[in-house]
C-alpha cells in the first residue's frame, strides 16, 4: 500500500470523498453552471455576475470518446514507462446539461465504451512522484467497481 | 457591408523549411505584390497575423512585415485570433478601406512552427484551460478533433472509410498544386495503414504544422477600377462571430461546455453561425456556392464543415463524398488545394491562403485544380477560444 500523501494535481477542481464530486461554479440564483468553476467562463444574461462553487453532478452519459496512442506533450506527465494509451471521454451531466472531459479509469479502452453509457466520476492518480500521488478526476463506466477484473469482463462482453 | 477588391495574392509554398518566418511572409508579399500589379508604395496599412511561436517579432507581426519590406510610414496593425488570425487581419483592413483610411492594403501572415503535436507555454499556469487540458487529461487538439469523429461515426454512420476518402481526395487535388507542403496520392489502404493517433483517426487523417507564408493585396472598388482592375474578385463577407452562449459543442482547449440548463442551446451551434453570419453579410446562401476552402485540421471535421455551411443536412455529408459532389469536377468542390491535409497548418497564414486559392480560382487561374466556371467561392475556419472565421468572395 502507497505511503504517498495524496494532493490534488490542481487544488479546487473536485473533491476527495468516497463518492467524490467535480467543484463547478454556479451563478448565484440561476442554474446556469461553469467547469472549472472560475475559469468556465460566463452568461450573458448575467454579465459578471458573481459565482458561487457548487458540487456538480457526479454521473452522467458519454457524449463521445477517444484514446491518445501516442504520449501528450508535456505539461502531460505520463504514469508509466513505456507509455500506455490514454482513454478520454467527453460526459454528458443531464441536470446541468453540460459536457465534462476527463481520462478515463485504468482498464477501460474505446473498445469497452459508446455514446449514451453511464459514466460515474471517481478520483485516481494522475502521475506520481518520490513523496506525492497527484490525484485527478476520471470518468468509468456505473457501477463497474474498481479492479482490472471488471475490465476484462467488459472487454470480453 | 460594401465589397473590396482582391487586387493581389501569393504565396510562399508550405514545408518545412526551418527559415524564418518573416523571410516566408516577404515572399508571399513580393508575389501578392507582383500579382496586383501596383506599387508598394501604394500601401497604405499594413495589416499582420501573429505568430506565438517566433517570440516578439511574431507579436508584432505588421510591423515585422512592414520593416523587412522596408518601412513606408504605412499604417499598421497585428491580429492575433489562432487559426483565425488571418481572416482577422484582412478584416482589419477592410475597415481601414471603408472608413476610407487607406486605400490600399496588405494583409499578410507566415509561420515557422515545431514538429509533433502543438503544445502550451510551459511553467505551471492552472489558470489556463489550454494547460489544463493537457496536464489533467491528455487532450491534445487530435483528441479533441477525434471526439467530433465518433460523434459522426455513432451518430451519421460514417466509417473510417469516409475519413480516409476525404484524404485521397484532398490529395489528389493538391498533386500539381506549387503551394501545397504534400503532393503525393494517397489510396484508401494507405489512410487505414497510417498509425492511430487518436481513435478513430490515424496520422493520415490529421493535418501537421508547417511552415509557409500567404499575402494578399486588398482595396476599395473606386481604386482597383481607377488601376486596371475592372472586374476583380470581391470581398463580400468576413464572419469573425463568437460563439452564443450557451455553446454545448464541446471544443478545445475546454475542459466543458457551457450548461443549457438556464438558457437553451441557440438553434446554430457555434461553427454553423460562422457560416450563417457570412453569408447573411454577403446576401447569398449554400445554394450560390461554388468552391470551398474549409478547415480539415482533421479529414473528418471536413464533413462536418459541409453541413455547418449548409451544403446538406446534418447527417448528409458523408453521401455528397460519396456522390463525388465535393470532388473537383462535382457540383460544389471542396478543398480544391488539397487543403490543410495536403497544406499543414500555418497559422496566421491559413486563412488567409484560404481566400489566395479562391481567388485563383474564381480568375480560373488554379491550374491543375481549376474547379470550371467558379463564381461564388467560401472559407471556413475553426480557431481556438472562440474564434473562428468564414470569408465569402465572388467575381
Amino acid at each position: 500500500m502507497s505511503t504517498k500523501t495524496r494532493v490534488p494535481a490542481v487544488e479546487g477542481m473536485f473533491t476527495l470523498d468516497d463518492e467524490p464530486h467535480l467543484i463547478g461554479g454556479k451563478i448565484k440564483g440561476r442554474d446556469s453552471f461553469f467547469f472549472p468553476a472560475h475559469l468556465g467562463g460566463g452568461d450573458p444574461a448575467a454579465p459578471g455576475a458573481e459565482i458561487e462553487e457548487v458540487p456538480l453532478s457526479r454521473t452522467g452519459t458519454i457524449w463521445s470518446f477517444t484514446n491518445s496512442e501516442y504520449s501528450p506533450p508535456p505539461p502531460f506527465i505520463a504514469r508509466t514507462d513505456p507509455y500506455e494509451p490514454i482513454t478520454i471521454a467527453a460526459v454528458q451531466l443531464e441536470a446541468e446539461q453540460m459536457v465534462i472531459l476527463g481520462q478515463v479509469a485504468d482498464g477501460w479502452t474505446v473498445n469497452d465504451l459508446a455514446i449514451g453509457m453511464e459514466m460515474e466520476l471517481i478520483v485516481d492518480t494522475l502521475y506520481e512522484d518520490d513523496d506525492n500521488e497527484y490525484l485527478v478526476w476520471k470518468w468509468r463506466p456505473t457501477g463497474a467497481g474498481t479492479g482490472e477484473s471488471e475490465a476484462t469482463n467488459a472487454e470480453a462482453n | 457591408m460594401e465589397d473590396i477588391a482582391i487586387l493581389g495574392v501569393g504565396m510562399h509554398p508550405w514545408g518545412k523549411w526551418g527559415r524564418n518566418f518573416v523571410d516566408y511572409g516577404v515572399v508571399a508579399a513580393r508575389n501578392a505584390l507582383e500579382d496586383a500589379a501596383i506599387d508598394y508604395a501604394e500601401v497604405g496599412f499594413v495589416s499582420g497575423a501573429i505568430t506565438v511561436r517566433n517570440g516578439y517579432p511574431g507579436y508584432v507581426a505588421g510591423s515585422t512585415f512592414s520593416r523587412a519590406l522596408g518601412f513606408t510610414g504605412a499604417q499598421v496593425a497585428s491580429s492575433y485570433a489562432a487559426c483565425a488570425s488571418g481572416a482577422t487581419a484582412l478584416s482589419v483592413a477592410r475597415g481601414q478601406i471603408l472608413s476610407g483610411a487607406c486605400d490600399v492594403a496588405l494583409v499578410i501572415g507566415a509561420d515557422t512552427t515545431p514538429k509533433g503535436f502543438l503544445a502550451p507555454n510551459e511553467g505551471k499556469r492552472p489558470d489556463d484551460t489550454d494547460w489544463l487540458r493537457f496536464h489533467l487529461v491528455g487532450a491534445t487538439n487530435p483528441v479533441y478533433f477525434a471526439l467530433h469523429a465518433q460523434r459522426r461515426m455513432s451518430l451519421y454512420g460514417a466509417t473510417e472509410e469516409d475519413f480516409a476518402a476525404v484524404k485521397v481526395k484532398n490529395a489528389r487535388h493538391a498533386v500539381s498544386n506549387p503551394n501545397a507542403r504534400f503532393t503525393k496520392e494517397y489510396d484508401i489502404d494507405d489512410v487505414q495503414a497510417s498509425p492511430m493517433v487518436s481513435n478513430p483517426l490515424r496520422l493520415l487523417n490529421i493535418c501537421a504544422t508547417s511552415d509557409g507564408g500567404a499575402a494578399m493585396i486588398v482595396s476599395s472598388m473606386e481604386y482597383a477600377k481607377a488601376h486596371g482592375h475592372a472586374d476583380p474578385v470581391r470581398v463580400k463577407g468576413i464572419s469573425l462571430v463568437t460563439p452564443t452562449y450557451p455553446d454545448t459543442v464541446l471544443d478545445l482547449p475546454y475542459l466543458a461546455t457551457d450548461s443549457a440548463a438556464s438558457t437553451p442551446a441557440p438553434d446554430l451551434d457555434f461553427k454553423s453561425s460562422i457560416g450563417a453570419s457570412v453569408y447573411a453579410e454577403a446576401g447569398v446562401g449554400p445554394d450560390d456556392v461554388d468552391v470551398a476552402e474549409v478547415y480539415d485540421l482533421s479529414s473528418a471535421l471536413e464533413l462536418d464543415w459541409y453541413e455547418q455551411l449548409g451544403f446538406c443536412a446534418p447527417g448528409e455529408a458523408e453521401g455528397l463524398l460519396r456522390d463525388g459532389v465535393t470532388t473537383i469536377g462535382g457540383r460544389l468542390p471542396v478543398n480544391p488545394s488539397g487543403g490543410l491535409g495536403a497544406f499543414g497548418e500555418a497559422v496566421p497564414a491559413q486563412a488567409i491562403a484560404q481566400v489566395c486559392e479562391l481567388t485563383w480560382q474564381l480568375r480560373g487561374q488554379a491550374e491543375g485544380r481549376q474547379v470550371e466556371g467558379a463564381q461564388v467561392g467560401i472559407t471556413a475556419n475553426q480557431g481556438l477560444f472562440g474564434h473562428g472565421s468564414s470569408v465569402l468572395v465572388a467575381k
